[in-house]
């Protein structure tokens, strides 16, 4: 929306008004909370909150990190444009969605010679994403894949290596799916074979019919804790859209559970951290960032106590015993066989949310 | 002696009239900030597009031309009827227990029982309850172990569990109500019903019935609204295998940050609510007539 438009339509002018008064009130009430000018403060995503992986930074470099949680990259850009300029420093972001951030004039470029880039996996640098007009803007921290996670004394692991597993009458009533429409509509395009990278309107029917023979196989469609807890507590065997970020963090209290990365393939997925430009700390934030890219918070972050995932640098000081539960020498054979996460347009975003909607009033 | 206001023919403020005002201005400064502020951005961010632009009906128009959101306001109305009518008809008999079976003395003990799990967090109430429903859980082992059934039945991520988890709470909240409708009422009236002839029965359908529905319409006014307006037991216990309003309206924040049809969705939910308002309040001065 142009400025010009915005002015001339009375009813957006009051809106903006009223927007404007309603974060200023938010701002004067949280005022206690906001950090001073020394702090630094982050939009994250929960696994950036562990004390575990924050203190070693705060007390190295002598600042409290505030730090506050969202999910879903439009609540978070809604938090972002309800606050002043100024008020953030870094934020946690999908890979496939920092143009969108950029395309709202948001962040600041990455000085790409202050970071661990060449250290990074090569698949994960997402430079189709975070690079914006030959300028970086985000960094990968940490990635993984949606795609099966099972119990592997419940189900024949060898069935794992299909995605037709998932709709068939063998697991009916055995399977949970994980409920974020992108990453499952790139498992059901997988599954029929589709190129997650070239999915258009026209294929959106078979994705459906697809996604509805999975509905029916399925006990239940839970996000993040839901569908971690169906798993754990053996109210399914089999979690669509599972991966490392699932059964990793419960490998010592549940050793059965595990993933695969079937021969269709997986979805990957992966967060970026990037600076804001109206940041009043820009330099604590490249360190914060720096420190995050790191082997040692490389490591920690990839083993926050709210999820695990693999983290993008190939040099994370990670012990061979977390190596191996996340399956880390295998990785440059899962990369191999991952397809990118499905970074639709707003129009196709759209369509593929309502038919996710439709899937889910299915019966 | 006159005043200056009576010379003038003009009457000044006293004090008096003053002093209302003063003592109200924080209740309607409350209001206006956290309600009517908000609820006015709402409305109009319900009128434009996701993109920006003109103002723009489109959101509303989603509404009604896509069946899989129409299906989760029939959802969300079937769910919450439910909840209202099956909470009433479990914590009625419970208040009346309290209030006519129990000893005064034991009343405010069996109170403060009956109103225990208001002190647990929401969330982990119905996380608990899905523990209870669940394959692996209470129920099934026991009906499992005691051999009458072979195989687990499916209670959690049902409706069947959204419902539990709702009446649970709500039965505590109409019991509350209901119980402080017939405390107030005066013994003289079944008194009195019982001079004229009318049995127990009677005397409880044509006398007690009537004169606590007040109580019954507040009870089951504030289910509703609340139910209607829950996310977070359907979230949890309904297993996502249908959308309610609420899940619906928090998709469409989400990934997308969709606020203007997330609002008009909101505005829509809110019209049912006083619309189920308009009617509790004109059969309650029905009642009063």
């Amino acid at each position: 929306m142009s400025v010009k438009s915005a002015s001339r339509n009375p009813l957006l002018v009051l809106k903006h008004h009223l927007h404007a008064a309603c974060a200023a009130t938010a701002l004067l009430l949280g005022a206690g909370s906001l950090a001073e000018a020394a702090d630094l403060n982050a939009l994250i995503w929960c696994d950036h909150s562990d004390p575990a992986l924050l203190q070693p930074f705060e007390d190295a470099n002598n600042v409290k990190v505030n730090v506050k949680e969202f999910e879903g990259t439009g609540a978070g850009l809604a938090i972002v444009e309800q606050s002043q300029p100024g008020d953030w420093d870094v934020m946690v972001i999908d890979s496939i969605d920092v143009p969108r951030g950029v395309e709202k004039g948001l962040f600041e470029p990455l000085p790409e010679d202050k970071l661990p880039l060449a250290d990074l996996f090569p698949q994960v640098k997402m430079d189709g994403s975070t690079v914006v007009g030959g300028k970086r803007y985000g960094i990968t921290e940490k990635f993984g894949y949606n795609t099966i996670g099972f119990n592997k004394t419940k189900v024949d692991p060898a069935d794992m290596q299909s995605l037709a597993s998932l709709t068939s009458d063998k697991y009916k009533g055995k399977v949970a799916l994980y409920d974020y429409y992108l990453p499952v509509i790139g498992m059901a395009a997988l599954a029929i074979g589709k190129k997650t990278a070239d999915l258009t309107e026209a294929d959106l029917p078979a994705l459906k019919e697809e996604l509805l023979k999975m509905k029916a196989n399925a006990k239940l469609v839970g996000e993040v804790t839901a569908s971690q807890t169906a798993l754990a507590t053996g109210e399914v065997d089999i979690l669509v859209g599972g991966g490392e970020w699932v059964t990793a963090g419960l490998a010592k209290e549940n050793p059965a559970l595990d993933f695969s990365i079937p021969k269709e393939g997986a979805v990957l997925w992966s967060q970026s951290l990037a600076m804001f430009k109206d940041s009043k700390n820009k330099d604590m934030a490249l360190k914060f960032i720096q420190y995050i890219m790191s082997p040692e918070g490389q490591a920690r972050l990839a083993t926050s106590s709210c999820y695990w995932g693999m983290p993008s640098n190939t040099k994370a000081a990670l012990s061979d015993d977390q190596k191996k539960v996340l399956r880390f020498d295998e990785q440059p054979g899962f990369l191999a066989r991952a397809q990118s996460y499905p970074a639709p347009n707003a129009d196709l975003d759209k369509k593929m949310q309502d038919m996710w909607t439709e899937m889910l009033q299915a019966k | 002696m006159s005043t200056a206001g009576n010379r003038t023919g003009r009457a000044l403020p006293r004090a008096s009239d003053a002093l209302p005002w003063a003592l109200v201005t924080p209740a309607l400064g409350w209001t206006l900030l956290f309600f009517v502020l908000p609820f006015v951005a709402m409305g109009l961010s319900s009128f434009t597009a996701h993109e920006g632009g003109a103002a723009t009906w489109s959101n509303y128009s989603q509404f009604f031309a896509n069946p899989a959101y129409w299906q989760a306001m029939v959802n969300s109305l079937q769910v919450t009827a439910i909840v209202t009518v099956v909470s009433v008809l479990l914590a009625y008999p419970f208040a009346w227990i309290l209030a006519e079976q129990v000893p005064e003395r034991w009343q405010r003990l069996a109170l403060m029982l009956a109103v225990l799990p208001f002190w647990t967090s929401y969330v982990v109430r119905s996380y608990s309850w899905l523990l209870v429903l669940a394959q692996n859980g209470v129920i099934n082992r026991a009906l499992t172990g005691s051999g009458l059934i072979s195989e687990p039945l499916q209670l959690a991520n049902t409706r069947l569990a959204t419902v539990t988890g709702f009446v649970h709470f709500f039965v505590m909240l109409l019991t509350l109500t209901i119980f402080a409708n017939l405390k107030q009422l005066s013994p003289s009236y079944r008194k009195a019903a019982a001079d004229l002839g009318a049995g127990p029965v009677r005397t409880f359908l044509h006398v007690i019935l009537p004169l606590t529905l007040p109580g019954i319409m507040v009870g089951a006014f504030l289910t509703f609204v609340l139910c209607i307006g829950d996310y977070i037991t359907p979230q949890i216990l309904g297993g996502n295998n249908e959308l309610l309003m609420p899940q619906l309206v928090m998709m469409q924040i989400g990934r997308r940050g969709d606020f203007p049809l997330a609002s008009a969705l909101s505005i829509i939910l809110m019209a049912v609510v006083t619309v189920a308002y308009l009617a509790c309040a004109r059969w309650l001065k029905i009642e009063r007539t």
